[in-house]
C-alpha cells in the first residue's frame, strides 16, 4: 500500500498559552514559538507506518509512505523528523501560511495525488493552529474518493479499509474502498487501533508515536525531498478566507475558594442554585 | 437569489436532532446580511417527522430528500443533494456536530466556496459576514469573511442558544436526491456501536462532571457515582483520554466536545488551555483539585482545594442524602 500523509507544522500547541495576538488584533504573533509537526498530523503518520509494516517486523516495509507539507523551507526539519521515524519520501510545496487556506491546500493536495496515486491519504482532523478541519473533506471531494473522518481505529482489508469513526455518542464503523481519505483523531495511536493486513489480531502496538533511532535520524538525511512551487500545483491561488482581526477570549474571572465539601453543596443550592 | 440553508440533522431511528436548531439561530443571525429567506432542509429516508417538526421555524420552505440511501448518513451520499438544494443560496449552514464537521468542508469543496468551521459568533459588518472563530486550541478568537459567491459555515453548539419556533408553518417542498459520484458506490455504512448509557448527552446534559488523568484505573469508580448523583454527562480531559483511563467521546475540549452546561464540574483536571476552551462557557465552573496552583482554579466559580479519592464520594454521598 502507498500512503501519502499530508503534515503541518504549527506554533508549539504545548506551549499554545504563550501565542500573542499582535497589536491591533492584526495577526498572531508566533515569534519566538517553536515550530511543531500538527500533533493529529504525527498521528496520521504514526498510523501510515503501521498499514505498511508487519507488526511484529516493523523494519520489513510493506508499502511507500510519502510526507507531503506546504510550508517554507524551515519546514523540511519536520519532514525529515517523519523521515526519520520511517517515512520513505517527502515533498514540500513551498509556500508560507499566509497564502493558504483549506481551499487551496486541497486543492494543491489533489495535484499531488493525482501525481502521485497514493491507495490511501492520511492526515489528522484538524491542525492545532486554525482548528478548522476541513482538509480531508475537502480533499475527498475533490478527488471523488470515498472518506472517513476522525478515525479512532483502521483495519486493512483486501482493497478497502475499515475504519472506526469518533462520533458524537459513539462510534461509527464505515468500510471505504482503496483509495480514499482518512483523517484520524486521537485514538488511532493506542496499542489496539491501526492493523494492516498481515499484522496479527493480537498484536500489541506501543502506545502514541514512535520515536526515531538516532542511525535513522543520520539516515533520513539522504531520502529524497522534493520541493514544488505552489503556483505549479494551485495557478492563480487566490484566498477565499481573510482574517481581518484576531483577539484574546474574554477569560473568565476566578470565583471563592469553598473549604469542604458541605460548603460547595451550599454555594452550589444557595447561591449558584444549580442542584 | 441569496438565502440562508440550514442543513438539519437526523438520528439514526430519523428522529430530528435538538443540534438543528442552534444552525437555525446561526442562519437567523446571518440573514441580514444575506438578504433574502430562511431555507431548511432535511434529509433522510423518512424525513416526514422532522419536516412537521421544523415547520414551525419560520423557514419560507423546507426541502426534503427523501431515499432509502440517505438514512444512515453518509458525506458521499448526501453531499450532492445539499448542494443540488443549495442552487438558490449564498450561505449554507449545519451545526458543527460530528455530522456537520464531516459533511459541510465536503460540501463547500463542491461549491468550490470559502468554509469558516466550529463559528462562535456570526455578525454583519458593512454589509458582509463576518465569522468569529476560535483558534489557537482557544488561545485567539479570529474574525473572518469568506470571498466566495457562495459561503459554508458551520455553528459551535454551545454558542448559539437553540432556536425557539417562531410559529406559521413552512411549505415542505420535496426534492429527489441528487445523482451522486462515483465515491458514494465505495463506502459502506457498517454500523454505529452506541455508547450504551442512560446519561444525557456531553452537549446537550445540563451538568457535566469531567475526570483528569490522575483518576487513573477510578475514572469510573470516582466518576460515574457523582454522575449519577448529578443526572450528569461524564466528560475527561484530553490527557484521561490519551492515557486510555476514558473513552474517545469522552474528550472535552478544542479538538473534542465543546459543552456549556449549566453546572461543570472539573476532577482533578489541571486547565489546560485547550481544555478550557471547550468548556469555559459553562453557566458555574466547580473545580476538585489538590493543586491549589492548578490554573482551572483561574477560571473556576468554586473551587475545592482536597484530594479528589475523598472529596468526590463525600460530594456524591452529601448530594445523594439530600435527594434522598
Amino acid at each position: 500500500m502507498k500512503v501519502l500523509v499530508a503534515l503541518k507544522r504549527v506554533a508549539d500547541p504545548d506551549n499554545a498559552n504563550k501565542v500573542k495576538i499582535a497589536a491591533g488584533g492584526a495577526a498572531v504573533d508566533t515569534t519566538g514559538l517553536e515550530w511543531k509537526p500538527n500533533p493529529f498530523d504525527e498521528y496520521a503518520l504514526e498510523a501510515a507506518l503501521r498499514l505498511t509494516e508487519n507488526g511484529k517486523a516493523p523494519k520489513q516495509r510493506l508499502g511507500e509512505v510519502v510526507v507531503v507539507t506546504l510550508a517554507p523551507k524551515e519546514a523540511e526539519q519536520t519532514l525529515r523528523a517523519a523521515l526519520a521515524t520511517g517515512a520513505d519520501r517527502a515533498i514540500r510545496i513551498d509556500a508560507t501560511d499566509d497564502q493558504l487556506d483549506g481551499r487551496l491546500v486541497a486543492k494543491a493536495l489533489q495535484a499531488v495525488v493525482t501525481a502521485e496515486k497514493p491507495d490511501l491519504i492520511l492526515m489528522g482532523k484538524q491542525a492545532v493552529d486554525g482548528d478548522s478541519n476541513q482538509v480531508g473533506q475537502r480533499l475527498a471531494e475533490l478527488l471523488d474518493f470515498p472518506m472517513a473522518t476522525f478515525a479512532a481505529t483502521i483495519k486493512e482489508e483486501d482493497g478497502a479499509l475499515l475504519v472506526g469513526r469518533e462520533v458524537d455518542g459513539g462510534v461509527l464503523t464505515l468500510r471505504v474502498k482503496l483509495p480514499a481519505v482518512v483523517t484520524v483523531d486521537l485514538r488511532i495511536v493506542a496499542p489496539h487501533s491501526v492493523f494492516s493486513k498481515v499484522t496479527e489480531a493480537g498484536f500489541k502496538y506501543n502506545d502514541g508515536v514512535r520515536f526515531a533511532p538516532l542511525p535513522a535520524i543520520m539516515a533520513a538525511k539522504k531520502k529524497p525531498l522534493e520541493v514544488k512551487p505552489l503556483a505549479e500545483l494551485v495557478p492563480g491561488a487566490a484566498l477565499s478566507t481573510k482574517y481581518v482581526k484576531f483577539e484574546r477570549p474574554a477569560q473568565r474571572a476566578a470565583g471563592v475558594k469553598v473549604k469542604d465539601v458541605a460548603e460547595l453543596v451550599e454555594k452550589l443550592t444557595n447561591v449558584a442554585k444549580v442542584i | 437569489m441569496a438565502n440562508v440553508l440550514v442543513v438539519a440533522e437526523l438520528s439514526e431511528d430519523g428522529k430530528l436532532k435538538k443540534s438543528t436548531l442552534t444552525a437555525i439561530t446561526f442562519a437567523r443571525q446571518a440573514l441580514p446580511a444575506v438578504g433574502g429567506a430562511l431555507h431548511i432542509l432535511v434529509l433522510g429516508a423518512d424525513t416526514a417527522a422532522a419536516c412537521t417538526e421544523l415547520a414551525g421555524y419560520g423557514a419560507a420552505k423546507i426541502i426534503a430528500v427523501d431515499d432509502p440511501s440517505l438514512g444512515k448518513y453518509t458525506a458521499e451520499h448526501f453531499a450532492p443533494s445539499v448542494v443540488a438544494a443549495a442552487k438558490d443560496a449564498t450561505l449554507v449552514v449545519a451545526t458543527a456536530s460530528s455530522f456537520g464537521k464531516d459533511l459541510l468542508p465536503r460540501v463547500a469543496a463542491r461549491l468550490d466556496a470559502g468554509f469558516a468551521g466550529d463559528c462562535s459568533g456570526v455578525a454583519v459588518e458593512a454589509g458582509k459576514l463576518v465569522y468569529k472563530r476560535p483558534m489557537f486550541a482557544g488561545n485567539a478568537s479570529g474574525y473572518c469573511t469568506l470571498e466566495t459567491p457562495v459561503q459554508v459555515a458551520t455553528a459551535r453548539q454551545s454558542e448559539f442558544a437553540p432556536a425557539e419556533p417562531s410559529g406559521g408553518s413552512s411549505p415542505v417542498e420535496k426534492l429527489a436526491k441528487a445523482p451522486v459520484g462515483a465515491a458514494a458506490a465505495r463506502v459502506e455504512f457498517v454500523g454505529l456501536e452506541a455508547v450504551k448509557s442512560a446519561r444525557p448527552e456531553l452537549t446537550e446534559a445540563k451538568v457535566v462532571v469531567s475526570g483528569g488523568r490522575g483518576l487513573k484505573e477510578k475514572f469510573n469508580e470516582v466518576m460515574e457515582p457523582l454522575a449519577d448523583a448529578l443526572g450528569a454527562a461524564v466528560g475527561a480531559s484530553r490527557a484521561a483520554v490519551d492515557a486510555g483511563y476514558a473513552p474517545g467521546d469522552y474528550q472535552v475540549g478544542q479538538t473534542g466536545k465543546i459543552v456549556a452546561p449549566q453546572l461543570y464540574i472539573a476532577v482533578g483536571i489541571s486547565g489546560a488551555i485547550q481544555h478550557i476552551a471547550g468548556m469555559k462557557s459553562s453557566k458555574v465552573i466547580v473545580a476538585i483539585n489538590k493543586d491549589p496552583e492548578a490554573p482551572i482554579f483561574q477560571i473556576s466559580d468554586y473551587g475545592l482545594v482536597a484530594d479528589m479519592f475523598q472529596a468526590v464520594p463525600a460530594l456524591t454521598a452529601e448530594l445523594k442524602k439530600r435527594s434522598g
